[in-house]
């Protein structure tokens, strides 16, 4: 605050003062509150306060049992729910040791990549109207809306779904879902290329994007960066090609990769990501093969609804499971998903007992925004508001 | 990656940095390193940087309360290597206010991860250059992950409308936080004897119907 800086001689001294920028402000999406020092319109430094939003979801998982503790991962980024829970499930399934039929990995992928495009539609579309592009946000809500009933239809649930589960899904997909699901890949690429033609070469929308926000690729991996930021700064790294989960490994799609490190570069990176997300989804629908949808390891997942009123042991292994829970033996993990903001990681420490001793969730986003400081600084206080929108942030997951 | 060639990496780590390093395990596919507290910098220096490691990423910093223990912390980095694909996790303990040394130099990213174990377990790192509180309430008291802080918290806050402002208060639970203890008392009772158990290894003699 005491600092002087003299531009000219002739002209009066600009003091830096201190700017509030939220936490209530439309684009800090969601609760961010950033405390920005300024000379005259340049930032000088800026520090992002957060924790408005934090929960305390680490602590109440640590007194739930792992059935119970699902729900929370929904609402850490509620843009892309599922996404959420498919780390959870991976990182239990693997301190468990199961295997999941093939149809239910394929229901998850499905998911997933689901999942990726809502977040991406959202990220894309405010982060325009941020920049002053009305359109895309009343168009991508839209379509955001038709991928949320896919999530309702399998569920019950637009956002929250709590459908993934140790051991496979919930439930099957319910008749005629599947050909829905196909029909809307028939019609998205449509509406992806009116994005692209409202925005990619926009005049307005370039000199908003274009060298705002530039993090080279030693930058990018000394703040722990990962997902879109990642690759829109020209690493070529995807966890779903490098490290496959589940049945990605038999999925065939291309990596973006960014080459100009800015806020278009990402936008582009992600652009393209929704074009191979559909291109998943389809080969999901077409390869998804017939069976189970849970492991048949009754101690994990429920026993059916038929057996269990004819069979004691089921009834047991229901009441068990629904009470008890069932228990992980003792071990530790880290395990990451490519989410759609980038890598998303679990720390689970395992005790033996039906509760996680110790989840760490590593939010992509809670990194991503760590950097914030060092991209802003010699920006103009409004092309911050375009880097925040390419960060892709999500309180629900960077508070916790 | 196979656990093989993790181990092969874990014996290469652990033959350069000799006794910085305490033990390397690999378990579920995961290598794991223990390391002495104040040759955390070295090890990380010298995971980012050799060729055969290049650990460029540090992707998580995160604490783990054990207040049974004598050094009741551990402190555990996830590591990533994009060049090698791999994964590796360096563990180091600490007491209470014994600090770490911070990776902020190494890895700027590591800033706000440290924030964040502070905030959370009261972990100091030393040369940390802001270790601020990150996630609780501005003048929180009390760090909320440790074991020993009750998952319900000790203040409560609400909008007081006569004083037109946010009020902080204690507590009041109108029921108590239930801790429900579900394990059953038989899971894991595999090799005790109980009554009657020492008959069933032996040889029925005659026919008995």
């Amino acid at each position: 605050m005491t600092a002087v800086v003299d531009t000219q001689e002739e002209e009066t001294p600009i003091k830096t003062y201190t700017v509030n920028v939220g936490p209530q402000h439309p684009a800090a999406h969601g609760v961010l509150r950033l405390v920005a020092e300024m000379a005259g319109e340049v930032v000088e430094r800026a520090d992002p306060h957060i924790g408005l939003l934090h929960r305390g979801t680490e602590k109440l998982i640590e007194y739930k049992s792992y059935l119970q503790a699902m729900p929370y991962m929904d609402r850490l980024d509620y843009c892309a729910p599922m996404a959420m829970e498919h780390v959870f499930v991976l990182g239990v399934e693997k301190l468990l040791g199961i295997k999941v039929p093939p149809r239910a990995q394929y229901i998850r992928v499905l998911y997933a990549e689901i999942s990726r495009l809502m977040n991406h539609l959202l990220c894309i579309t405010t982060g325009a109207l941020d920049v002053g592009a009305t359109t895309p946000a009343l168009w991508g809500f839209e379509e955001r809306e038709k991928l949320m009933e896919y999530s309702e239809r399998v569920s019950g649930a637009r956002m929250h779904a709590n459908y993934f589960r140790v051991g496979g899904v919930a439930l099957d997909l319910p008749a005629g879902l599947s050909e829905d699901i196909y029909s809307f890949t028939e019609t998205y690429p449509k509406y992806i290329d009116d994005l692209d033609a409202l925005l990619t070469n926009n005049r307005i929308f370039k000199q908003r994007t274009v060298d705002i926000g530039v993090v080279s690729k030693e930058q990018a991996l000394a703040w722990g960066m990962s997902g879109p930021m990642l690759r829109g700064s020209g690493v070529p790294w995807d966890l779903r090609k490098s490290q496959p989960y589940d049945a990605y490994d038999q999925m065939d799609f291309d990596v973006p990769v960014g080459l100009t490190n800015d806020c278009w570069a990402r936008y582009l990176v992600r652009m393209e990501e929704m074009r191979q997300s559909v291109k998943i989804i389809r080969q999901c629908l077409e390869k998804m093969p017939d069976g189970p949808v849970r492991t048949d390891d009754h101690k994990v997942t429920p026993p059916k609804r038929g057996e269990m009123k004819r069979s004691m042991e089921a009834l047991i292994h229901h009441f068990k499971l629904y009470t008890e829970g069932f228990h992980v033996p003792a071990g530790e993990t880290y395990t990451a998903v490519e989410a759609p903001k980038g890598e998303l990681g679990i720390y689970f420490i395992a005790d033996g007992t039906n509760r996680p001793y110790r989840c760490h969730i590593r939010s992509p986003g809670f990194a991503h925004l760590s950097a914030l400081a060092f991209m802003s600084k010699g920006h103009m206080l409004a092309d911050v508001v375009a880097m925040i929108a390419s960060l892709d942030i999500v309180f629900g997951e960077i508070d916790r | 990656m196979t656990n093989q060639s993790l181990m092969d990496l874990g014996a290469h780590i652990a033959a350069k940095l000799g006794g910085d390093v305490l033990s390397t395990e690999v378990r579920l596919g995961e290598l794991v390193l223990v390391v002495r507290r104040d040759a955390l910098i070295g090890v990380l220096t010298f995971l980012r940087d050799d060729p055969l490691c290049l650990f460029q990423e540090l992707m998580d910093v995160c604490g783990v309360d054990w207040p049974n223990r004598e050094e009741r912390f551990d402190v555990v980095y996830n590591l990533l290597s994009i060049k090698r694909n791999q994964r590796v996790r360096v563990k180091l303990s600490t007491g209470e206010g014994v600090p770490v040394p911070s990776a902020t130099d190494l890895h700027p990213g590591a800033n706000w991860f440290e924030r964040e174990t502070w905030d959370m377990f009261g972990i100091l790192f030393s040369g940390h250059p802001d270790l601020r509180r990150i996630l609780t309430d501005y003048g929180f008291e009390g760090h909320p992950l440790r074991k020993d802080f009750p998952v319900t918290g000790y203040v409560e806050v609400r909008y007081d409308d006569g004083l037109k402002r946010v009020v902080y208060e204690p507590v009041k639970l109108i029921q108590d936080f239930r801790a429900f203890d579900f394990l059953s008392p038989w899971e894991g009772l595999t090799d005790v004897m109980l009554p009657g158990d020492e008959k069933a290894g032996v040889v029925k003699t005659g026919s008995n119907p």
